[in-house]
Parts: structure tokens; sequence; C-alpha cells
């Protein structure tokens, strides 16, 4: 099935991909490959259902903010494979650039984490968005309370200009001392 | 004197035919072999690597000028290595995963990843794990391809596994065409075969059917279906070689590993089973409701509750009569692409302290015998496997298992799944097969999310 993919991926097209997103011409393929083999109705575009169809997406607490960040990408009800590749891009470790590539900066791994919380998409986390997220996160297992002790202490510590709200820069700067390049950064064998 | 001589070779030609089917019919009858198939896939074998020292050098100059990724410069060395017991090759390093069971699980087993006895307050990054976890899923994860059949590293000569491979060379080509001659040769011989294997099936079940419940009558059965199976065998070119048969089960409770029909013909070849199943239509359930004529098989609806309790009920019946045939059941529930051995339902395990396990691995270099029944109708999938190669196949008879005291059902199938997922080289998953068909249940999630709640401090 892999060669399969590359024939019917036009070389113009796989070039251009390349140089957008950092990828090599092999991941491309192979990227291609998987895609293919999720789009189940064969129409050159993933939906929703195709995503959740992957069983260990579908039991991910945030498996559907996950899907959601692809979404927000094509901004539209499917996702084609130029926009499934730059979210994938996002991913790529940022030490492996030869040519600085900006999909994959930190600035832009921590956008992806912002959006994660950030559920109506109006660039700032509210108590009730933290609120819902950790809810994802825990189910069951933790109290009102002490969830919304949790979310209280979050958005002092991180709360910066008072509104009680974190905004992306007060987000970049809760997240100084945290490791993103190996937390948000997927380890490619070829 | 043409038509003398046209009518003469199409003689001996039709005569020639007759001879090599009875003598295939008349070995499979007396269970011997004259070692024909074995040669035949030796020297298929020997193509093969030649193929891939072509393509593998073909490749290289292709991929010649991609500068190497300082990335993959680390694990450069361990990917030349790095196989799967999938067979495939991976693309990413999965860092985190998450299973309905287990929970959380590092499979890299990264030091900076420890979050066995992690307790921390929460930081906002803390959903890094799971958004990373979920991307890494989307690039590949164990379960979806499960279901799909298994991509080959070598390319076997056959358009159906790997498109293109054909054009690399005129040596390879050549080689092509002529396998693809080959092959449709053998069609009509594999056809005819399977012909008689069927009709031999339907008349000796509907004579031996007659006759009443006695001693004689299983007897004529066993040699009965050990012949027509060999048949069908000899139909596919299969070449199985078994393993352990002095671990054979008399009576009780065989479990196997299960990809596809097949499974049922090939251990069929070796000894006579009853069978448990779902219930199927079309060719399938037509061979199935012929089996039945003469031996207990048990069939089933699987959405219908009340079924099950009756099936347990028969099971529990049919093992404790030590005149009745042993039982094949197959615990994964469905078809199996090979790589992998899926949750086993716990049923068979609840009705028997001891358990006879069989594995069952096929080589797919010479034809894949996983039926992706959603892709493709048994009609499509019979056709598919006459004209492969062969079907080679080892079969592995375990010592048998016997449950221990205080030992759930649960933990006894999974003790009993991982000798079978071991002696087959096969990869042991705790996913349930049945997720080819249905969706995630919402409580799956419930363990991750323990998990996670463990690592938290709360006041």
């Amino acid at each position: 099935m892999g060669s399969r993919a590359s024939i019917q991926l036009q070389e113009a097209e796989l070039n251009e991909i390349q140089s957008e997103t950092g990828f090599s011409h092999n991941q491309i393929v192979r990227l291609y490959s998987r895609f293919t083999s999720l789009d189940k109705g064969a129409i050159g575009c993933l939906s929703r259902e195709d995503f959740l169809r992957i069983p260990e997406l579908a039991i991910n607490p945030l498996g559907d903010r996950i899907v959601h960040a692809f979404f927000t990408e094509s901004n539209n009800e499917t996702v084609n494979f130029r926009q499934f590749m730059r979210v994938l891009a996002r991913f790529r470790p940022t030490k492996s650039n030869q040519n600085k590539n900006k999909l994959n900066t930190r600035e832009e791994k921590l956008k992806f984490a912002f959006r994660m919380y950030d559920l109506d998409g109006d660039d700032k986390i509210s108590k009730d968005e933290l609120l819902s997220v950790l809810h994802m996160m825990v189910g069951a297992n933790i109290s009102e309370e002490q969830l919304g002790s949790i979310a209280d202490r979050t958005i002092s510590e991180a709360d910066t200009d008072g509104d009680n709200q974190i905004s992306f820069e007060e987000f970049v700067q809760a997240m100084e001392r945290v490791d993103v390049e190996q937390k948000m950064s997927i380890r490619f064998l070829h | 004197m043409d038509g003398e001589f046209l009518k003469l070779t199409l003689y001996l030609l039709c005569s020639t035919v007759c001879c090599v089917i009875g003598l295939t019919v008349v070995l499979a009858a007396i269970g011997k072999s004259l070692g024909i198939r074995k040669l035949y896939t030796s020297v298929l074998l020997s193509i093969f690597e030649f193929g891939k020292s072509k393509i593998e050098r073909y490749e290289k100059q292709r991929y010649q000028r991609e500068p190497k990724d300082s990335e993959s410069h680390d694990d450069s060395d361990r990917s030349d290595k790095e196989t799967t017991e999938n067979g495939g090759d991976p693309l990413i390093q999965r860092d985190i995963a998450i299973d309905a069971y287990q929970g959380i699980r590092i499979p890299s087993n990264r030091a900076d990843y420890d979050l066995t006895n992690l307790k921390k307050e929460f930081h906002m990054s803390d959903i890094m794990y799971f958004a990373k976890c979920g991307v890494e899923t989307i690039i590949e994860d164990e379960v979806t391809k499960c279901f799909t059949a298994e991509e080959l590293r070598t390319w076997n000569f056959l358009t159906r596994t790997t498109h293109g491979h054909q054009y690399v060379s005129v040596r390879l080509t050549v080689l092509w065409c002529l396998g693809c001659l080959l092959r449709y040769l053998l069609l009509p011989f594999r056809l005819v075969l399977l012909s008689i294997g069927l009709s031999w099936l339907l008349i000796s079940t509907a004579v031996i059917g007659l006759l009443p419940d006695i001693s004689l009558r299983r007897q004529l059965n066993r040699y009965a279906s050990l012949i027509c199976h060999r048949i069908l065998c000899r139909a596919c070119s299969a070449v199985v070689t078994y393993h352990g048969r002095e671990n054979m089960v008399k009576n009780g409770i065989c479990v196997a590993n299960h990809t596809s029909p097949l499974d049922v013909i090939i251990l069929s070849c070796d000894n006579c089973y009853s069978l448990v199943g779902q219930r199927h239509g079309g060719f399938l359930g037509l061979v199935m409701k012929l089996l039945a004529r003469t031996a207990d098989h048990i069939y089933f609806e699987r959405s219908e509750v009340k079924d099950r309790f009756i099936v347990a009920k028969r099971l529990k019946e049919h093992v404790e009569d030590k005149n009745k045939l042993p039982i094949l059941i197959f615990p994964e529930g469905t078809c199996i692409n090979n790589t992998s051995v899926m949750m086993f339902k716990k049923g068979s395990f609840e009705v028997s302290d001891d358990i006879y396990p069989v594995a069952i691995k096929y080589d797919k270099r010479f034809g894949d015998a996983f039926w992706n029944s959603s892709k493709m109708g048994m009609v499509q999938h019979i056709f598919d496997l006459l004209t492969s190669w062969a079907l080679v196949a080892e079969v592995w008879y375990l010592p048998p298992m016997h449950r221990n005291e205080n030992e759930s059902a649960v933990d006894f199938a999974n003790r009993v799944k991982k000798e079978i997922a071991r002696q087959g080289g096969l990869v042991d998953l705790s996913w349930d097969g049945q997720l080819k068909r249905m969706k995630v249940k919402d409580s799956w999630k419930t363990k991750t999310q323990d998990d996670f709640s463990k690592i938290l401090k709360v006041d």
C-alpha cells in the first residue's frame, strides 16, 4: 500500500509540502499512506469520524480537543492532506532543522497547547474553560471543590494583568521553565 | 492429418491433467505428500530474495540525494535492525500510549517521562502528555493496523501487495509476467480441486448423515473430514508445518488465534473438531450448514444475548461428554491480520479449566490468508487465494494449560493469549477485536483518567 500512495501523490505537491513543513520525502510518503488508510470513504479528506475511529484517540480524555485542532487548521468540515501535514509539522523536533522552519518553533508548539484549553477560541483561557479541561483529564476522581481550587491557583499564578483569564502571553510566561521541546516533539525514526 | 494430431495432443493433455488431479486426490486420501509443494515454495523464496536485492538497489539510488535529518541519525542504527513483532517498520518512536485496561504507559521507557512515582501539583503543561499521545496515535496506532492486510517488507511479485515495483528493472518485469502466467495457469487446476473437495463434502456429509449416532459413524466422519480438508488444502497449494503434535487435543477445548476461515481448514487436516462460531450468510454459511450435518457444531448469533447462555450451556455439556469431538474456538471473535493477538473473550475459559492452545502463523510472502470482511466478500477472497503463490503456515500445538486456583477466567484467558503470542511471534494486545466494527466505550477512558488523577497532588 505504501508504494501505491507515492504514485497518487504528485511530485510537485510533495515538494511543496516538504518546503512548508520540513518533513523528509520518505516521511511525507509514509504519512500519506497513513492518511489514505484513515480515509475510509476514499474522498481525499478526513472527517471527525475518521479520526475518532482510531481507538486510542477515542479514549484519549482530550481526544475531541486534539481532533478540533485539525479542524481549526482547515476551517472546514474536512481535513485535507496539506492541512493534516501542517498540524503534524508542529510536532517535529525543533533541533532537526537545517533551515529554520516556521511551523515547529517553540511558539507554535505552545500555541497548540494553548488552543487545547481555549475552548471558544477567543485567545483567552477562562476559569470555566480550565475547569472543563481539568474535568476531561481527571474524570470523576477529584471533587468539584478541589478542581476549583486547582483552577483558581493556576490562574492566579499565571495571570499578570489581573483580568482573571490567561492570555497567550501569560501562558508562554508560565511555560518558561517547561521543556517544551521534549514534551511536544515526536521522535521520527526515518 | 492436422486434425488427428490436434486430437492426440488434446487427449494427452487431458489425460495428464486428470492423472495429476487423481494423484492429488489419492495422496490427500492417504495423507501423504510428494514434497512438490515444498520444493515449489523454496524456489519461490530464492526468487523473492533476488527481487528484494534489486529493489533495494533501486530505492537507494532514488533517495540518495535526500539529506539525512540530524534527528534520524541518532536512531538510524537502531532503525536498521528495528523490527517490531508486527513486521512493519515503525515511523515514530512512541513515547506515551494509553489503553483501556492499562491506562497510561511509557513504551519507550524514557527516564524524563517517568510518571510512575510522580506526585506533583497540576501544571498547565500537563495537557502536553495527552496532546502528544493523541498526535502520536494519529500517526501510528497499534489497533487500526490489525484490521488491514500487513505490508510486506520484500516484494512477492504480486501487484496486489505493492504497486509499481514491476517497473523497476527489466528482469523484474519479466519475472513478474512469468509469475502471473504461472499463477493464472494453476488457477483452473486449483478450481477443479476446490470443486472436488466441496462435492466430496456434500456427498460424504449427506451419506454419513443418514447413519444413526454410533461409533462407526464417528469413525467414517473423521476420515471423510480429513480427506475433504486435505483436498481443500491442496487446492490452495498449502504447505503447513505442524509442531508439537504430541500436545494435540483429544477431548476438551482448543483455542487458537484467528486470521481467516482457512484456520479451520488447516487445523482440520490434522484432527477433527467441533466448531463454535458466528452464524454466517452466503457461501461460508452454506459450507457451515453442510458441516453441521454430521458433527455437533455450535453456531450462534453474537447479537443475541440469550444465545450466549445457551452456547455456554451447550459447550459445557459437550466438553463433559467424552465421546464427542474436541471443540475449536477462536476467542478473539473476529479475523485479525496475523501480526497480533487481540483480547480473548472469557466465555470459553469459564467453561473448562483445561485449555489446549494452538498458535497459527502464516508466511505472508506466499499469499495473505487474512480475510478483510469489510473490504471484500468471500468469493473475491477465495479468488485471491487461488491466484496467490501458495499458503504457507506454521501451526504450534502448545502444551495444555490449566487454570490456577483463584485465577479468574479473564486472567486465565490473558495467560493463554500471552503464550500463543509468544510462540507465534505475534504482538500481544489487550484491545478488543470487536473494535473492527464497534466504537469505543466511554467507560474505557476511566483508567487513563484514574492514572492521571493519581499523579496529581490534591489538597
